[in-house]
């Protein structure tokens, strides 16, 4: 399972940059195709929301790679320190 | 003997009996508070259409602006906002009166909507000052869910957390009951005549639905003013382990901030999809897709809230027996198998081609207008048809008569509207319940589990974000995303459910693959 759970972060790693992308990309193209106010604030709304989460989607990825969730914490004295 | 036995088991069950009454008195001053904070969040929304004709109008672009700032910023950016800033002081200065401050400011946020003069009176002024509490409400909103939560399992014993705060799970789901109740009954009372009493509340009654909120805020500020600190807060604070800086021991340590990240990406996220797509988008997809009049629409959640909600408590409680894992995940298996059959349901009933039409019954009224300084009219046909199953469809067809013969007008407006007979109602009032039972699954326990994740020091902080992220902004988007979708790709009805079946079925593989079923045997530490 431990491996399944390594292996599968590298594929979180992936999605992140590729949802930007695809955020990003599908922006551009609807704002070209309705260039008035709202859609541009509704879709750079989008676009900075989802880009910090991407981030954390590629940390949460890494972590997994590194074996960090091999072992969940089971009380705080391994949270804190 | 006997007599030392019997008191003994006197006292006993006056402890417990004392203890029960306490935890209850948390849950509802707890409750009470979120379940007002989610109603004057929902009110705003429900009446966005009247509030953009008296605040934001569209014929002015930088009201126009203000008005898609102020339903998209509360809700997705300064949500997990407030989420930071009241975590933070939550597990700084206590969890009572951080939750009471949000309580104060969203209340008093509410009533001053109510009472802001429209743009018509004193202009700019107007959809500025509505921004701004409109912003303070999402603030508030973000720092109200994670005390309250937080509150009620550091009250209760440890094989109950699940039931205890499934409790405070429901509010959200009752407060957009209330909030929908409330609108209703004040838009069909205020003349005896019904299509005046909509003009009336479109005028001046929306205003009610605000301004009673402050009645409610009041009582429950009075109430949770008369309630205590949480015992395992008072016990950090005694022994002086309070964290310095709760922002930065959550999100700065790696060893917290991977329980964050999992709470989010095997959660939250999944959660916040299924309690939108089940209860707002469900709502607007029966009212804009399937075209069922504003009343019904509306009345269909009100009853599928109904039935639904004592869910989350059989839920919340089945889940401090069996674990809080596959309960969460199980909701969201069954909303991403069968949303796409759910919802062509909804459309299938309501579809008049499956239905027979008593032609005979069939009424066509025709008007015309002219137009000011021109020939042209404007010509409005009302055809009003009646079904076998009691579905009656009106459609409002508005087109332009030209005095010169040999134009035509390209595209006619036109609007449907269905009242369903009472079968078809009673269907799609299921089909929500259906729904709202997977809301019940994924919500209903997570409250425990995400108390459980984390130590008491900063549990505020560290619980707040991932849920405010998991369910305002990727929840909070559905309706907005799955309508987007639908007019990016025009040819497909359901195309708008792919968002919140990837995300849903994103959520489900990390956490059946990542969390864990562990009920945690105590919080205090």
């Amino acid at each position: 399972m431990n491996q399944i759970k390594r292996f599968a972060g590298i594929l979180w790693m992936l999605l992140g940059p590729a949802a930007v992308y695809y955020l990003v990309k599908t922006a551009a193209t609807e704002i070209g195709k309705k260039p008035v106010l709202d859609t541009k604030i509704q879709w750079a709304v989008f676009v900075v929301v989802f880009i910090p989460i991407a981030i954390g989607m590629v940390i949460f990825g890494w972590y997994a790679f590194k074996g960090e969730y091999d072992h969940l914490p089971e009380n705080s004295d391994e949270l804190i320190n | 003997m006997f007599k030392c036995l019997f008191w003994r088991k006197f006292k006993a069950d006056f402890q417990y009996m004392t203890e029960s009454k306490g935890i209850w008195k948390v849950i509802g001053a707890s409750s009470l508070g979120t379940l007002i904070e989610w109603y004057d969040f929902y009110i705003f929304g429900s009446l966005a259409t009247v509030l953009a004709s008296q605040f934001f109008p569209k014929t002015n672009p930088t009201a126009a602006l203000l008005s898609t700032l102020a339903t998209f910023a509360a809700g997705f950016i300064v949500r997990p906002f407030g989420a930071l800033v009241f975590g933070r002081l939550g597990d700084l200065i206590g969890r009572k009166y951080t939750f009471l401050l949000t309580l104060v400011i969203m209340g008093g946020s509410t009533f001053a909507i109510g009472l802001i003069p429209g743009y018509d009176s004193i202009g700019f002024l107007a959809p500025v000052l509505v921004l701004l509490l409109r912003l303070l409400q999402g603030l508030a909103l973000g720092g109200e869910y994670g005390g309250a939560a937080t509150y009620v399992a550091e009250h209760s014993p440890n094989h109950k957390r699940g039931f205890y705060t499934s409790w405070i799970q429901t509010t959200a789901t009752l407060g957009l009951f209330v909030s929908l109740g409330v609108i209703l009954l004040t838009r069909h009372n205020l003349d005896a005549d019904r299509a005046k009493s909509i003009a009336k509340f479109n005028d001046w009654g929306w205003r009610i639905p605000f301004l009673v909120s402050i009645v409610l805020v009041v009582v429950s500020i009075y109430i949770r003013l008369k309630m205590k600190e949480s015992p395992l807060f008072e016990k950090l604070k005694t022994s002086g382990s309070r964290s310095v800086n709760p922002l930065k021991e959550s999100f700065g340590h790696k060893v917290n901030l991977k329980m964050v990240l999992l709470a989010l990406f095997g959660a939250t996220m999944g959660q916040g999809v299924v309690w939108y797509t089940g209860q707002f988008y469900a709502q607007s997809f029966i009212e804009n897709v399937c075209k069922v009049d504003f009343d019904q629409s509306r009345t269909i959640l009100i009853w599928a809230i109904l039935f639904g909600t004592p869910f989350f408590v059989v839920f919340g409680s089945w889940s401090d027996r069996v674990g809080r894992k596959w309960i969460m995940l199980t909701g969201m298996l069954l909303a991403v198998l069968s949303y796409q059959y759910l919802f062509a349901q909804l459309l299938d009933t309501s579809d008049p081609k499956a239905k027979q039409e008593l032609v005979e019954k069939r009424q066509v009224q025709q008007s015309a207008t002219l137009i000011a300084n021109s020939a042209d009219s404007l010509r409005k046909t009302v055809t009003k048809s009646f079904f076998d199953d009691e579905m009656v469809q009106v459609e409002t067809k508005t087109d332009t008569v030209y005095a010169d013969a040999s134009r035509t007008t390209v595209k006619a407006d036109i609007k449907v509207a269905k009242t369903l007979g009472s079968s078809d109602y009673w269907k799609m009032v299921f089909i929500v319940f259906v729904m709202i039972l997977y809301v019940t699954m994924v919500y209903g326990p997570i409250a425990a589990f995400l108390v459980e994740l984390f130590p008491t020091r900063i549990r505020y902080t560290s619980m707040s974000l991932p849920y405010h992220i998991g369910n305002g902004v990727f929840g909070g988007l559905t309706p907005f995303i799955a309508t987007l979708l639908t007019t990016i790709y025009t040819g497909d009805k359901l195309v708008g459910l792919w968002y919140p079946l990837i995300v849903a079925g994103l959520c489900l593989v990390i956490g059946v693959l990542y969390i864990n079923n562990r009920v945690d045997p105590k919080i205090d530490d």
